[in-house]
């Protein structure tokens, strides 16, 4: 490990909010393609099974 | 062989293939991200100029990359799709384009934060940034055009054109640096010579380039999925599919 504490980590040298900045839009952004493609997954499976049963009663 | 090729190019069968591939693609980008953080972060040496805020190099040069290998790979499947008219092809181009404007933008981010502490600029409009930028917005200008066109299959034509087109710009991204006197600095990381970088630096880095791919074929074979089922939910096969006929509506 590199660092003495935590909060020698998180100030990272005096870069943290360039540092985190970068982190932190990474995760918010890979977080939200997750869950926007789970979301779209499910409404066009719902769509299909929609259709489904008004085709099959 | 050839039979093969186009035999997993048939989007029922891609389907169940992608369904099975991406939950492993993802707990594998998983687990290179968990590696990639610990190496770049808890392992990696202090920079002798930039001191911590280096560290950044760790999401700047694989979202860049990234952003650069899914429009080749656009262009890719778009040429497919004109030559062979597969319908895969323009479903894989469309399931791409949103993770590689992801990936565009946060290289952009990413730079802005690291030019501002090094250079004292979140932007300046020298060779690499600009063409990274113009790689943003044909992204975004693929998508834009392709959702406008009611018709799919003129709209993955032309999706196609812009993928094709649009190609050029990345090898000048990636040479702007040598082309061009530009503030950006060269390539870390090249095939010809051994890498500018401390060992522990270049390892974290290649794992979290290795992750980000892992991460992209799982998202583009989830996403794809999606389409498939958009697309082709007329069709018996989507329609006998248990998560389909299963559910109650």
């Amino acid at each position: 490990m590199r660092w003495e504490t935590w909060s020698e980590f998180w100030f990272m040298g005096g870069y943290a909010w360039y540092v985190w900045g970068s982190m932190g839009m990474t995760a918010v952004l890979l977080i939200f393609e997750m869950v926007q493609a789970r979301q779209s997954h499910r409404r066009v499976l719902a769509l299909a099974s929609a259709q489904h049963s008004l085709e099959s009663p | 062989m050839t039979m093969r090729w186009f035999y997993y190019a048939a989007p029922q069968t891609f389907y169940g293939l992608a369904g099975r591939l991406w939950p492993w693609l993802a707990a594998v980008a998983l687990a290179l991200t968990v590696a990639g953080l610990w190496v770049g972060f808890a392992m990696a040496p202090t920079d002798a100029q930039q001191g911590e805020g280096y560290r950044i190099i760790f999401v700047h040069v694989p979202a860049s990359w990234m952003s650069m290998v899914i429009y080749l790979a656009m262009a890719f499947w778009s040429v497919l799709g004109l030559t062979f008219n597969t319908r895969l092809s323009g479903m894989m181009t469309r399931a791409l384009a949103p993770t590689g404007a992801l990936f565009a933008f946060l290289s952009l981010w990413t730079g802005a934060l690291w030019g501002k502490p090094m250079w004292g600029a979140w932007w300046v409009w020298d060779a690499r940034l600009t063409s990274e930028l113009i790689l943003f917005f044909l992204y975004l200008g693929y998508m834009a055009l392709t959702s406008a066109i009611d018709d799919v299959r003129r709209a993955d034509r032309a999706g196609a054109l812009i993928a094709i087109v649009g190609a050029i710009n990345v090898p000048i991204i990636y040479f702007s640096v040598k082309w061009w006197n530009t503030l950006h600095q060269g390539a870390s990381v090249s095939l010809t010579r051994s890498p500018s970088m401390a060992q522990l630096m270049l390892w974290g880095m290649l794992l979290m380039a290795l992750a980000m791919w892992a991460y992209t074929l799982a998202i583009v074979c989830y996403r794809v999925r999606t389409l498939i089922i958009e697309r082709e939910c007329h069709t018996d096969w989507v329609q006998a599919l248990p998560e389909v006929a299963g559910a109650k509506a």
